[in-house]
């Protein structure tokens, strides 16, 4: 018997094992997923629970449950690749030979990466929503909100699904309307990038949307420390935001495992072929999802285009067979404006986000780019498509994995993508 | 796109002044670009520019900064002193390289 071994049982693990289990042949090989945390976290729900939207249990279901007969699944920390020997150490000692290696260990917060970000207002005036945990005691601070100056803060980039601290802030205006808090409440919005949007279509149809909500934008704040005394934080240039709540975004990083087994760049991400999801240093190594180093969104979307081209390549790999599928950055975003409205973003490697009609060219119903009630019911229905349709690599009616031209409007200026899709 | 001359160079940018075709990019031009920052481009500067041209070649991006720091071995007060307000966007702006954006 030969293996294919994936690390990880999150949303791009679980459907690369579904995928995998319905076109391998089982009587050649065996599949084996490894998790530490026996628990399914729908990500997406870490911004509604704060609000209410969301409770806990929409939010949690068992990992085992979603990876389907015909893969081993092992409830174990892994400790380390060993990439030069084909096999992995889990915590405790135990070794597990491969033949073929996926890896799915995502990203998560690492607060301990800012000076003072773990001091004594951590999980009391300062609170992220990247985490279960953090998430729900979000909540419970917003539950005893007051009023005074929220800041809603990302320390570096990349982030995992990168619009989501502006979402928070736009779901924040809505909530704190609602609650008549929002005259008591001012909302800063401080960002290490040049503005709150940063691609020109993009800026140009939706930046009047923090003026409207009288949002306030701090830019290019590159955070040194956080000022736990004085509640601040403080940037390397000297400048200065206190907050009441800072509600911030950690530095993503990929998991220690990456760094312990010398796979990784300065952010553990793993280098890959950003078209074929192949690790640059081994051949046998594939990488999806929030693991890779690939220059597109960090998000669940993603994960299943990706695992749509990465079937396809690991079964030409096994087969001696050239990897001709390529993945394009494809990422399909819906994004939350508060009050009830949404707007969605379709883009990839080569497009920047762009108005038009999706997934029907000129009909929709779905309208790219522009705020309107549909999109949020987009958003709100993702999470039934992400639990009966995605993490079972059951494909996606209409969308696939090619990122289209057709129904996008481009406006001059704007690079086209030199591809044919 | 805008025509835009830096240096007696005839060059295509974008809105907020990044070339459109790096192709178009020479180290006369990055001096022109850096004068129109206030800017006098030095031997230090220089290694910033050339790492993230040597770093765009491989990962498709304009390096953060800790990859500035780490792989770059560039120590962010060093790139405040010599890129002050916004360090990165301004190198990557005179280095010919995009602006660093989000996804939207
Ligand atoms: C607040 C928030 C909102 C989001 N909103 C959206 C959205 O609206 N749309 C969208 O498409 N995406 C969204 N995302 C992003 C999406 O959730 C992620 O991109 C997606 O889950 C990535 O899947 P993954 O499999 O790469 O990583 P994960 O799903 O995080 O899985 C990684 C798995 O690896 C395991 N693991 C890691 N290290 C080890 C180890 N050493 N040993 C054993 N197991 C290990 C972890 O336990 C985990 O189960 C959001 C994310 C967040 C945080």
């Amino acid at each position: 018997m030969k293996n294919i071994l994936i690390l990880g049982a999150g949303t791009a693990g679980t459907m690369m094992a579904n995928h995998l289990r319905k076109r391998i042949d089982h009587t050649e090989w065996s599949i084996t997923i490894v998790d530490k945390e026996p628990q399914h976290y729908y990500q997406p729900g870490f911004l509604f629970m704060p609000f209410g939207i969301y409770s806990e249990e929409d939010i949690v279901r068992p990992k085992s449950r979603f990876v389907g007969d015909g893969v081993h699944y092992r409830d174990s920390a892994i400790e380390r690749i060993d990439a030069a020997a084909n096999q992995v150490l889990l915590e405790g000692g135990e070794t597990l030979p491969y033949d073929v290696l996926i890896v799915a260990t995502g990203t998560a917060p690492a607060p301990d990466e800012i000076e003072g970000m773990t001091g004594p207002d951590w999980r009391d005036r300062v609170h992220e929503f990247y985490t279960f945990e953090g998430s729900r005691a979000l909540r419970g601070a917003l539950d005893k909100w007051q009023g005074g100056r929220l800041v809603v803060h990302i320390c570096e980039m990349p982030i995992k699904c990168p619009v989501a601290p502006l979402e928070f802030a736009f779901l924040a205006d809505t909530w704190l309307r609602e609650r008549g808090l929002r005259e008591k409440t001012e909302i800063v919005y401080v960002t290490p990038l040049s503005g709150a949007f940063t691609k020109p279509v993009a800026s140009k149809i939706l930046g009047h949307l923090l003026d409207d909500k009288k949002i306030d934008v701090v830019t290019d704040f590159n955070i040194g420390h956080v000022d736990n005394e004085a509640h601040k934080i403080v940037s390397w240039d000297e400048r200065e935001v206190a907050y009441d709540l800072l509600v911030t975004v950690p530095t993503n990083m990929g998991d220690p495992m990456i760094e312990r087994s010398g796979l990784g760049d300065e952010l553990n991400y793993v280098p890959v072929d950003k078209h074929t999801l192949q690790s640059k240093a081994h051949a046998n190594i594939f990488v999806i999802g929030d693991a890779t180093d690939v220059p597109t969104s960090k998000a669940g979307s993603v994960a299943h285009f990706e695992s749509e081209v990465l079937v396809e390549n690991i079964l030409s790999f096994i087969a001696g067979k050239p990897l001709d599928t390529k993945f394009d950055g494809h990422a399909n975003c819906f994004i939350e404006s508060g009050n009830g409205k949404g707007f969605l973003l379709d883009f990839n490697y080569d497009l920047e986000p762009v108005t038009g009609k999706f997934p029907i060219p000129g009909i929709g119903p779905m309208s790219l780019l522009e705020e309107s009630r549909l999109n949020h019911l987009g958003k709100m229905a993702f999470k039934w498509v992400y639990w009966n349709v995605l993490l079972r690599a059951l494909p996606l009616p209409m969308i696939g994995h090619k990122m289209t031209l057709a129904g996008k409007q481009i406006p001059d200026g704007v690079v086209r993508p030199t591809a044919a899709h | 796109m805008p025509d835009t001359t830096i240096n007696g160079i005839t060059v295509s940018v974008d809105a907020d002044g990044y070339l459109t075709d790096h192709s178009q990019w020479s180290r006369e031009l990055a001096e022109g670009l850096a004068a129109a920052e206030g800017i006098t481009l030095t031997d230090a500067h220089w290694k910033i520019l050339d790492f993230i041209a040597a770093d765009y070649a491989e990962k498709s991006a304009v390096p953060g900064m800790r990859r500035m720091n780490k792989v770059g071995g560039i120590p962010t007060k060093e790139l405040y002193a010599l890129f002050p307000d916004g360090p990165i966007k301004k190198a990557a702006k005179i280095a010919g390289f995009p602006k660093p954006t989000s996804c939207v």
